[in-house]
């Protein structure tokens, strides 16, 4: 039997899932070929933000790799524009002169942003946020532009504003009402909102209304209505959408706003359909992928020829994808003569929650702050549930804290978890039963939850976890090493609670299957139990690898190389002096000038290395431990004609703060003056960038196998708030993360939010660091004491007879 | 017929317990371990994989752990552990009173 052709128009979110859906019902039903302009496969338009920001690649957000497409024989044209579609002989032809006959096509060409009819919006760098190619090019200016300005204060514009605050650029918000996000939020929430992102460094400029773009080839600043300028290097307009319907228009489909279409979205012409934000069902136009995916389906199952139900529209519910930001909202939310409101506010907490009821019935909610009830007031507004079911979750809420079980266990079967995709509770705990799913991810391979924005995920988690109980711990268990079936964290909690205080008390007691351990839980143990107990217990040397028991590391002639401490990377002429005279002492064969900016001795014979220290006489540069090893600085204001601040006392402040502590694994910093960042912050554990003002911290960088640029902690004022911070950064690290567990690597598995959460507590931060000083109390500089104590230099002598 | 020799090291306190040493005797350069009060091992101070200083590898029990890839071998007779392969030479350590010394 020949199979049917079906045709897709537009490779995007709305249109691709479709076809996902038919090929899930029906696989062989048809020859499949999507035309679509971008030149890219499928990928997630709403994580965006997450690329522009610098948290994702490009490839993180794919949804439909080109493996996919091949896999289900779909023909795929990137790079493609459908230009013409004869609807008398049903072919389509596209811009680059394919032509291509269809028995169905769908159209799903979604929706270009608006741009505003003002003087100046040809110039460059005046940029919409729609695909990613606006992505890169707003991330290449930010790479030479400071000032940016994001006309618009809804939901997207706000995502475009903090992605720039992340490329670290000077962002103001410009929006034409008095209240941010107006389409999805009361004006309480929306002031709570602009409060939030103020003190996240984003600035406002509300009741402006842009006249004019003022530049003679790239933009240089905006003229308002009341004559007022403001400077700025990038625009960014995010005013909204249009549907695109030019394609549909020129070829006498019938097209009002968007392209219309009934309940089973069949358009005004046979075998054509219409399906995303290009669509418009019963006078409404959606800007958001659930309503889209819930029309996807309908259709799906239509050409699919399976029954199905008409499609009605949607009720819409919002969260905005900015770290550090909770807001949720559905439904209706403007308070009305009709409408009676439950309110709860909280200013000391900065949480808000409404719910609107009309006839007993929930219509709608706004939260701020804390969201947790979202999922489950956005099924009951769906449903039109009575006022009084709002008993059970907001009371249900206040247990959950207290008793530590989650709403999850609660909710009904046909409940949605996955609002983006449309995933129910019963879905999921089906998969995880019969699948044996174990993780976030397969189920998100198997169901499609989380799929989308990923505000579902701690819902996923729960369940799993209630629904694998016991098992779902073995899982996520990691033993510390073959030696035993005990992870990082059930170690350490023994150590603590009861008392343990060597390692050979640790194997014992917790039953270790090798009585001596092995080379990779005793050093970690080691470890440990220094952090644990910083003022009793005694550093075992004997489980420490040969680098940190000797202070230098070996190299592969089995030599040792020596660098010194040369603090924030500044020297002197006597000290290089003093360096060159202990090279050509002991016949040093290699110096060399080390990427850490310091210097390193290579090939020292390992019992020539106490004599070398002695000579030095300065303090070790710790290059072969588990500690901070240096922070590099660039020139900074001083000299830089780009400096803001004084790099280099910054740096030398906290290598002398951070010596000799330490950590479950190598730390490396940098602190530079300006965001061109010379000492290269970007890729450190702690990185610090000065700017007009203050410091940025960011923090889990690393240059090294796992690249990764550092997430923004947190931006402080003065010298002394960054020590500040970064001590009770370390610390916390130092108490929770693995041993050998690179702070890039913490930082992904604890959650940045969650370490920022944490060290907000000012108290915390005191703590934290009053027992890094107790850590750093009782430590001695490890090459003076190999000069000092005979016990120690006995390990570097050997025993020569002839 | 082989003629072994013994040859002094040093003394019982000379050695620290579970931190290897390198005596160099004529061409040999050996690991010398010492594992308890009075218990004494050596070997080759050359691992087979790419030739490691054994001496100054983690000790766990009877065991040493190379440093430079972490090849694991049985300081009682000289045998690498599983997955890997291979073999170094051992030598005899006998102690007289609170003398040391080596079989060549
Ligand atoms: C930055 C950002 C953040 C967002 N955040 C969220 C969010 O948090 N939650 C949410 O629900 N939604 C969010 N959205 C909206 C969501 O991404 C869209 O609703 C969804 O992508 C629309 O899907 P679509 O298939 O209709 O259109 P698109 O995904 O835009 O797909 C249309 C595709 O068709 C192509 N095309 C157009 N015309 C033609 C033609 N003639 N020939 C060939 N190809 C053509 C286009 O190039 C495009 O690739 C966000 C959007 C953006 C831009
Ligand atoms: C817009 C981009 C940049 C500008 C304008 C810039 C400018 C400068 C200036 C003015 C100096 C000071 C030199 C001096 O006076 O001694 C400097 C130093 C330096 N830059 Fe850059 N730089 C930029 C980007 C980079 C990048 C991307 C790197 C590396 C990743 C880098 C690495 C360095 C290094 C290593 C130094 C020496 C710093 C030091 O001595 O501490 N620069 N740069
Ligand atoms: S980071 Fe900025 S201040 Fe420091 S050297 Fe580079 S350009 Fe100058
Ligand atoms: S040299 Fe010993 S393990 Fe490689």
């Amino acid at each position: 039997m020949d199979k049917r052709k079906l045709v897709l128009v537009g490779n995007g979110m709305a249109g691709v899932n479709c076809i996902e859906h038919i090929l899930k019902l029906k696989e062989q039903s048809y020859e499949i070929t999507i035309f679509g302009t971008e030149p890219h496969p499928n990928y997630n338009r709403i994580q965006l933000s997450y690329v522009l920001g610098g948290s994702s690649k490009f490839e993180d957000i794919v949804l439909n790799d080109l493996e996919w497409y091949e896999k289900n024989n779909i023909h795929l044209y990137t790079g493609h524009t459908v230009t013409k579609i004869d609807h008398e002989h049903r072919v389509v032809h596209t811009d680059k002169g394919i032509v291509e006959s269809y028995d169905e096509l769908i159209l799903a060409t979604g929706s270009n942003p608006f741009i505003l009819p003002i003087p100046g919006a040809h110039l460059s760098n005046v940029i919409s946020y729609r695909d990613i190619k606006d992505c890169e090019k707003m991330i290449e200016a930010s790479k030479t532009y400071k000032k940016a300005a994001v006309i618009g204060g809804g939901l997207l514009g706000l995502e475009a504003a903090r992605g720039l605050l992340n490329l670290s650029m000077d962002v103001t918000v410009i929006h034409v009402m008095d209240t941010l996000m107006e389409r999805q939020l009361d004006p309480i929430a929306s002031k709570l909102l602009q409060a939030e992102l103020e003190a996240q460094g984003m600035k406002f400029r509300m009741n402006a209304a842009t006249e004019e773009l003022i530049g003679e080839d790239r933009v240089e600043g905006l003229r308002f209505m009341d004559g007022s300028v403001l400077d700025a290097d990038l625009v960014v307009m995010a005013v909204g959408i249009r549907p695109n319907v030019e394609l549909a228009k020129e070829h006498g489909i019938e097209v009002n706003r968007g392209i219309v279409v009934n309940d089973y979205l069949e358009t005004s012409v046979p075998n054509i359909y219409a399906v995303g934000e290009c669509a418009e069902h019963r006078g409404n136009v959606y800007g958001l992928v659930a309503p889209l995916y819930e029309q996807g389906q309908v259709l799906a199952k239509r050409l699919a020829k399976v029954e199905t139900k008409p499609y009605e529209g949607s009720v819409l519910s919002t969260k905005l994808k900015v770290s550090g930001v909770d807001v949720f909202s559905a439904g209706e939310f403007i308070d009305q003569p009709d409408t009676k409101a439950y309110r709860f506010q909280d200013d000391f907490q900065g949480v808000y929650k409404k719910v609107l009821v009309k006839d007993e019935t929930i219509i709608g909610a706004v939260l701020f702050g804390e969201i947790d009830e979202g999922v489950r007031l956005f099924q009951m507004i769906r449903n039109g549930a009575h006022e009084k079911e709002l008993k059970t979750i907001f009371s249900r809420a206040k247990t959950e804290k207290e008793s530590g079980t989650s709403q999850v266990m609660d909710m009904a079967d046909d409940e949605l978890i996955c609002g983006c995709n449309g995933v129910s509770k019963g879905t999921i705990v089906q998969a995880i039963n019969e699948l044996g799913l174990d993780s976030v991810e397969s189920i998100k391979g198997c169901t499609g939850a989380t799929r989308s924005c990923g505000g579902c995920k701690p819902l996923v988690q729960d369940l799993l976890q209630c629904t694998l109980g016991d098992n779902f711990q073995k899982v996520e268990k990691e033993p510390i090493c073959s030696c035993t079936a005990l992870s990082r964290d059930e170690v350490v909690e023994a150590i603590r609670s009861m008392k343990l205080t060597t390692t050979k008390e640790v194997m014992n007691v917790l039953e270790w299957n090798q009585e001596n351990g092995c080379s990779k839980c005793r050093p970690a143990l080691n470890y440990y139990l220094g952090m644990a107990w910083p003022k009793e217990y005694e550093d075992e040397r004997t489980s420490r690898f040969v680098n940190e028991r000797l202070h230098a590391n070996i190299q592969k002639d089995g030599t040792y190389s020596v660098v010194p401490r040369i603090y924030g990377g500044v020297t002197s002429p006597e000290q290089m002096r003093k360096i060159a005279d202990v090279a050509d002492k002991y016949e040093i064969p290699m110096v060399k000038i080390t990427g850490g900016q310091r210097i390193d001795l290579l090939g020292v014979k390992k019992e020539d290395l106490p004599n070398v220290w002695a000579d030095l006489d300065m303090p070790s540069g710790y290059a072969y431990a588990k500690a901070l090893r240096t922070v590099k600085t660039c020139v900074g204001e001083d000299f830089c004609r780009f400096g803001t601040q004084d790099s280099i006392q910054m740096g030398i402040d906290m290598e002398k703060r951070f010596e000799r502590l330490w950590t479950p694994h190598k730390v490396k910093m940098a602190v530079s003056a300006c965001p061109r960042n010379c000492a290269e912050s970007g890729i450190k554990d702690i990185g610090v960038v000065g700017v007009d003002g203050g410091w940025e911290l960011y923090v889990g960088g690393n240059g090294g196998v796992h690249l990764r640029g550092g997430d923004l902690f947190i931006k402080v004022k003065t010298r002394e708030e960054v020590l500040e911070w970064s001590s009770a950064f370390i610390q916390y690290y130092r108490e929770t993360a693995k041993y050998l567990e690179r702070t890039s690597h913490w930082v992904e598995r604890v959650e940045l939010e969650h370490i920022q959460e944490v060290l907000k507590d000012e108290g915390t931060r005191a703590e934290l660091i009053k027992r890094m000083d107790e850590a750093l109390e009782s430590s001695k500089d490890p090459w003076k004491e190999a000069i000092e104590e005979r016990s120690v230099r006995q390990m570097f002598e050997k025993v020569t007879i002839s | 017929m082989r003629v072994s020799t013994l040859i002094k090291i040093g003394t019982v306190d000379e050695f620290q317990v579970n931190v290897g040493k390198l005596v160099e005797i004529e061409d040999h350069a050996i690991a010398v371990f010492r594992l308890a009060d009075r218990k004494f091992n050596a070997v080759e101070n050359r691992c087979p994989h790419k030739g490691g200083p054994l001496a100054e590898g983690i000790v766990s029990g009877d065991y040493v752990f190379c440093p430079l890839h972490d090849w694991k071998i049985d300081l009682k007779d000289g045998n690498v552990q599983a997955p890997d392969h291979g073999c170094v030479k051992k030598f005899d350590v006998t102690i007289e009173g609170e003398e040391v010394f080596i079989t060549l």
